[in-house]
């Protein structure tokens, strides 16, 4: 593992790719959206290039050899999850389509089955729709409270209305689902403490952890959630795959979320018997080589260390930020101090909206995003239609902070601002 | 390239957008958005003897989209209903001056035109069903 401080930007951007690619007509990518996706570095696509040609065969069952090293590669894959996030064991790691798929799992199979009428479910201002729309949907079904934790105006979770959601005077069933990091504002939230508070009033919380765990050292025991559900697409892995934390003895009683093939040990005409864990809750033939994929990905952020990845971006944004507070009639959205947010960066500048300057960002090569970033409930508290965002991964440099801010500039100059 | 599409004209109906507003005495009011961008037009139309009377629009989205839903109320106003209804993609985008828009903003663009028609298919549900029906499907094309 790498030392402190040693981290290589050049040498890490050789690894992608990616990077080489210009932009109408001779401008280097600039790719500044990696909290939507990150790049692959060569490993993962390797990968999966090597699945596909040498050993190309379905998991768990057939006896010969490359189905053989197909099964021992995609549980290898299981097993550096597992340790890269501090699981206890493989059997707590489930892998699905997407995070969105892995909250959907949990709000389908332990929301139905433990959620009941006036039981609270509470989750905040800064959640993505996928953290939102599950417990709307099971809310409405069961007859349950959905309950918000508001935001202050600096981006911060009111702890206030933190205490006042989790209070559980009845001791029912509860549930808190939470992000970890804010996918708009980089808040990075207090979770040891609150989850602490949660658990006090025995309600279980889940971690939505899709922007936090590629950015950042993340243990699921030292901060104790229930479950956690992040993506592979967002650290520097495949699309296609999610993957799902849960608690074993909590995941033990769970109910299966989809039927079918490999979740079963015995299949009778009017009953089954279903598979241990974690295959339970792995119906199907799955992504094969996108986990394969992201075992590589893993890999690579072992390589580089996490706490390096972090103290990359916390550079890189404190770099951005005062970039962008020199600048007339810009407007910043979430904590100013990088140590409490993540590498993701909202703004506005004057009266040109996200999806002018991304155009305009756009045609230098520059890729940001612009719109409501799957967060419409948070856009009406920060009572915008629409914010421009930009966002960090271990492969961006200062040099491309200076002409992001180049661009920003010449875009006052197009609209006379 | 972003000189080209943020033109004076464009900057100057964003910023100075013509015939905006309610309109109290409207036929038809209706609305839609850009999923993608969050684009939101409403257009009010007042419709006398075929021809649209007066024609209102509200709206809060990026340039391209306000610009051209301004540029279109000036290019429909005390036009018959006949001529309006022929107004095709291709219309707006010479009217605007953008003819090379990609595909992510080419919806932008076209949203107001997509909001008036679905306006129209409301019109003519009653009066002229055949009308409403070849609208509606042009709706679909934006």
């Amino acid at each position: 593992m790498m030392q402190k401080g040693t981290l290589s930007i050049p040498k890490i951007r050789e690894d992608f790719p990616i990077l080489k690619r210009k932009i109408n007509g001779n401008k280097p990518l600039i790719y500044l959206d990696n909290a939507a996706t990150t790049q692959k570095p060569q490993s993962v696509i390797n990968a999966i290039c090597n699945y596909y040609m040498n050993y190309n065969s379905n998991i768990h069952r057939a006896v010969y050899q490359i189905a053989e090293e197909a099964t021992i590669e995609y549980e290898m894959s299981r097993k550096k999850i597992a340790k890269f996030i501090n699981a206890r064991s493989t059997n707590e790691i489930i892998f699905t389509r997407n995070a969105t798929e892995a909250i959907n799992l949990i709000a389908y199979s332990w929301g139905r089955a433990n959620i009941k009428n006036n039981d609270n479910i509470t989750i905040t201002e800064i959640e993505h729709h996928s953290n939102i729309v599950p417990w709307q949907i099971l809310a409405q079904e069961k007859g349950a409270n959905l309950q918000y934790i508001g935001i202050d105006d600096n981006g911060y979770l009111k702890m206030e209305d933190c205490k006042k959601c989790l209070q559980n005077r009845n001791k029912r069933v509860g549930l808190l689902s939470i992000s970890q990091m804010s996918n708009v504002l980089g808040t990075i939230v207090p979770l040891n403490e609150i989850i602490k508070m949660a658990h006090d009033e025995g309600v279980l919380v889940l971690v939505d952890g899709a922007q936090s765990v590629p950015h950042m050292p993340v243990d699921v025991q030292e901060m104790n959630c229930d479950f956690m559900a992040f993506s592979s697409h967002k650290m520097l892995g495949p699309t296609g795959v999610g993957i799902l934390y849960v608690k074993e003895e909590i995941l033990d009683k769970m109910s299966p979320f989809i039927g079918g093939g490999d979740m079963i040990k015995e299949v009778h005409k009017h009953k089954t018997v279903y598979n241990d864990l974690p295959y339970r809750f792995e119906a199907g033939t799955p992504n094969i080589a996108d986990v394969i994929g992201l075992g590589a990905a893993i890999d690579y952020l072992n390589e580089i260390g996490m706490n390096n990845v972090r103290e990359h971006e916390t550079n890189i944004t404190s770099y951005a930020i005062n970039a962008l507070s020199t600048i007339k009639d810009v407007t910043l959205y979430g904590p100013t101090n990088a140590d409490h947010r993540g590498g993701i960066i909202a703004f506005n500048i004057g009266d040109i909206h996200p999806h002018d300057l991304a155009t305009i960002m756009n045609s230098h090569g520059i890729a940001i995003r612009s719109g409501h970033h799957c967060a419409q409930v948070l856009m009406k508290r920060l009572d915008v239609p629409a914010t421009s965002r930009l966002s960090f991964y271990i492969y961006n440099t200062k040099k491309e902070v200076d002409i992001f801010i180049d661009v920003l500039n010449e875009a006052r100059r197009i609209f006379r601002i | 390239m972003s000189d080209d599409i943020y033109r004076e004209i464009i900057l100057d109906h964003y910023r100075n957008p013509r015939n905006k507003g309610k309109l109290v005495d409207a036929d038809v009011s209706i609305h839609d958005s850009n999923p993608l961008c969050g684009d939101e037009i409403d257009i009010h139309l007042k419709v006398e003897e075929g021809k649209i009377k007066n024609i209102k629009f509200e709206g809060r989205g990026c340039a391209i989209s306000q610009a051209s839903a301004s540029m279109l109320t000036e290019m429909v106003i005390e036009k018959p209903l006949s001529a309006v209804k022929e107004i095709a993609k291709n219309d707006i985008l010479e009217n605007i001056g953008l003819l090379n828009l990609g595909p992510a903003r080419i919806k932008c663009a076209l949203l107001s035109l997509k909001v008036l028609k679905m306006g129209m298919v409301r019109y003519y549900t009653d009066k002229d069903p055949e009308s409403a029906k070849k609208l509606d499907e042009d709706t679909k094309l934006y």
